[in-house]
């Protein structure tokens, strides 16, 4: 392993990829990579484009299987044995690059559908709305900010409202793992900020990684961060040792 | 404002919806068969006997049409095979009908249809076991179709097959159907199929009344069929069907299975059209391999797109509208027909989109539905793209 990391104080390890490689066509989107994130940590993820931070969370969130390399959550599950449905019912949700919501559903409806509940066929098909349910919705909208939008369907909704009805539907289920790529793609620097805010208040009680391109935003969350080059881990720490380190300098920042 | 859920949950089943639900039904059971056979037949008002399997059919394809609408409307599945589900119900019907002939038929011969004594069979096949009880042609009208559209579901959701390669798998499987029912030694009556029926539960389906009774019937079945589907669109479930016809890779990563949601509704609906082959058939007479012809069910596609994808009345109103304007055109202008169903479905994807339904909703003729469908199919889930 060639990369380089700050030392830190151990806890438990909720996320633990080692050796992971996965090629398209003879290129390696992800080429021997180790990452141990660990519980209750919030990690940014940054790097070129082409680093394999996208492909990392597909590995993750079971999109893509790897060609090599371990994928444990918690310790034992193997995510390289699951299927997307089965890893988020563990407890792993993803926020896309793009907003990806319900376009021809309510916004109430796209939270109702994120909502821990049974995901089994034939409970969806006579699932009832329970009062109980109903407030855990209402709730969620109003920490979005989306409480006067409950009834419009979400496809009307502004790009940055998508993002956070996004984020909702996360924040929602109650999971232990989060990973958003890009949360700020596409937003005012308002947004931006009050996402970073959103992004700290919901990291107080779960494991949260945080692909992102803006610098500044990424130094907003104050996490430790982890630089991506040419699908391995070039280097690890905190964002001034990152910024600091001369190889990330020659690969990222400089130019 | 109260939220939407409860209002959808209640503007479903409400009494207004029923209101608007028994006075159709009453329309369609009550004052047909009394033109029918309540009205001299020298009254203006009067409803000529060979009318009646003419609507009666008209329900049956749009039972058919209903199938079809649950799964392209609502999860968009566009399956061009439903005409095959519609053909094996219609088939296990037929197989009943001719084992009530008896000696009656041509050959006498009180076991064999007569199309099997005319291929020198020597004994039913297994497979015709059973079909002289109506209990059993019945299951098989539910389970033949369902079993069917079970495993090939199954097969192709799990791999995860869909958009435009599925409706091909699909109508690759009613095109092998229809070359194998083709064939003599099947045991379905090859190229002729089953016909010469002679009565259904002891009545004379050639009778005035035993055809206002399979008219009722599918009138029972065509509401019943409506209940379920509206059932399953209105349920959570139906909402996941939308969402994943939207956004399919972002029901999985919420947690659903996508091929078990599939699976399901695609299951129902093949038995829906399993259920409406099994009425048409003692209504027109006959089934045979035509009945599996891929461009029938494409014809069925024109339907849904002409009254309006996504809304079951649309699905209603499309095949009882064009199948009207098909009956009056082939006998007016028969040369015309192919051009005018053509004509129709390029004029109703570029003009009106949403079909009648989408129409009457822009002019104010009826209620914008609660989760509008979604006209343009997005074949890429946006975040495949990332």
């Amino acid at each position: 392993m060639n990369a380089v990391a700050e030392p830190r104080p151990a806890r438990d390890v909720l996320l633990y990829l080692d050796g992971v490689t996965v090629s398209f066509d003879g290129f390696k989107a992800l080429n021997n990579l180790s990452l141990v994130v660990e519980d209750g940590e919030l990690r940014t993820i940054i790097g070129p484009n082409g680093a394999g931070k996208t492909t990392m969370m597909d590995v993750v969130t079971g999109k893509t299987r790897p060609d090599s390399g371990d994928v444990f959550f918690r310790g034992s599950e193997d995510l390289t044995r699951l299927d997307e449905a089965a890893i988020a019912n563990l407890g792993i949700g993803r926020k896309f690059q793009r907003p990806t919501v319900f376009e021809n559903l309510t916004v109430f409806d796209n939270l109702d559908l994120a909502l821990a509940d049974s995901r089994s066929t034939w409970r969806t098909l006579f699932a009832r709305p329970a009062a109980a349910q109903r407030e855990t919705i209402d709730a969620t909208l109003s920490r979005i900010g989306l409480a006067a939008e409950s009834g419009s369907l979400a496809g009307a909704l502004s790009h940055g409202q998508k993002q956070w009805l996004e984020i909702g539907m996360l924040l929602i289920h109650d999971r232990q793992l989060l990973l958003l790529d890009e949360p700020v793609a596409g937003l005012t620097d308002r947004e931006t900020e009050e996402t970073a805010a959103l992004i700290l208040d919901l990291a107080r009680d779960r494991t949260i990684i945080v692909v992102e391109h803006d610098m500044a935003f990424v130094r907003s969350l104050g996490a430790r961060v982890t630089v991506l080059h040419e699908g391995s881990v070039l280097a690890e720490g905190s964002i001034d040792y990152v910024q600091n380190h001369p190889r990330v300098i020659e690969v990222y920042l400089g130019r | 404002m109260a939220d939407p859920t409860v209002i959808a949950a209640r503007g479903a089943w409400g009494p207004a919806f029923w209101a608007r639900f028994a006075a159709t039904g009453l329309v369609l059971a009550v004052v047909v068969p009394v033109l029918n056979r309540g009205v001299s037949p020298t009254s203006f008002a009067a409803l000529p006997d060979y009318l009646v399997p003419l609507l009666g059919k008209y329900l049956c394809y749009a039972i058919l049409a209903l199938s079809l609408d649950l799964i392209w409307g609502y999860a968009g599945i566009l399956s061009l095979g439903q005409a095959a589900f519609f053909a094996l119900g219609g088939y296990c019907m037929g197989m009943y009908l001719m084992r009530q002939i008896g000696t009656r038929g041509v050959y006498q011969n009180p076991i064999l249809p007569d199309f099997m004594v005319f291929l020198q069979y020597k004994e039913l096949p297994w497979f015709w076991y059973g079909f002289d009880h109506f209990a059993w042609a019945l299951s098989t009208i539910v389970l033949v179709p369902g079993l069917l559209a079970f495993v090939f579901g199954w097969l192709a959701f799990r791999s995860r097959v869909s958009g435009v390669y599925l409706s091909i798998i699909t109508q690759a499987m009613t095109y092998a159907l229809l070359l194998a029912f083709f064939r003599n030694d099947m045991g379905f009556g090859g190229n002729n199929g089953l016909t010469d029926y002679k009565d259904i539960l002891g009545w004379d389906v050639h009778s005035p009344g035993t055809r206002l009774g399979l008219y009722l019937a599918s009138v029972a079945g065509l509401g019943a069929a409506y209940l379920i589907c509206r059932f399953v669109t209105r349920s959570k479930l139906g909402r996941v069907l939308l969402a994943l016809r939207d956004a399919e890779s972002r029901v999985r990563f919420l947690g659903y299975s996508v091929t078990n949601a599939k699976l399901f509704v695609f299951t129902l609906s093949a038995v829906l059209a399993g259920v409406a082959g099994a009425l048409y058939v003692p209504q027109v007479g006959i089934i045979n391999p035509s009945e599996f012809s891929p461009g029938n069910s494409i014809e069925v596609a024109i339907w849904v797109s002409v009254g309006g994808r996504g809304t079951l009345v649309g699905a209603i109103l499309g095949a009882v509208l064009v199948n009207f304007g098909k009956t009056w055109l082939t006998g007016a202008f028969p040369e015309v027909w192919l051009f005018v169903l053509g004509g129709l479905f390029v004029v109703t994807t570029l003009v009106f989109p949403r079909g009648i339904v989408g129409l009457a909703q822009q002019f104010g003729w009826a209620r914008a539905p609660i989760a509008p469908a979604a006209v343009e199919d997005k074949p890429v889930a946006v975040e495949e793209q990332a």
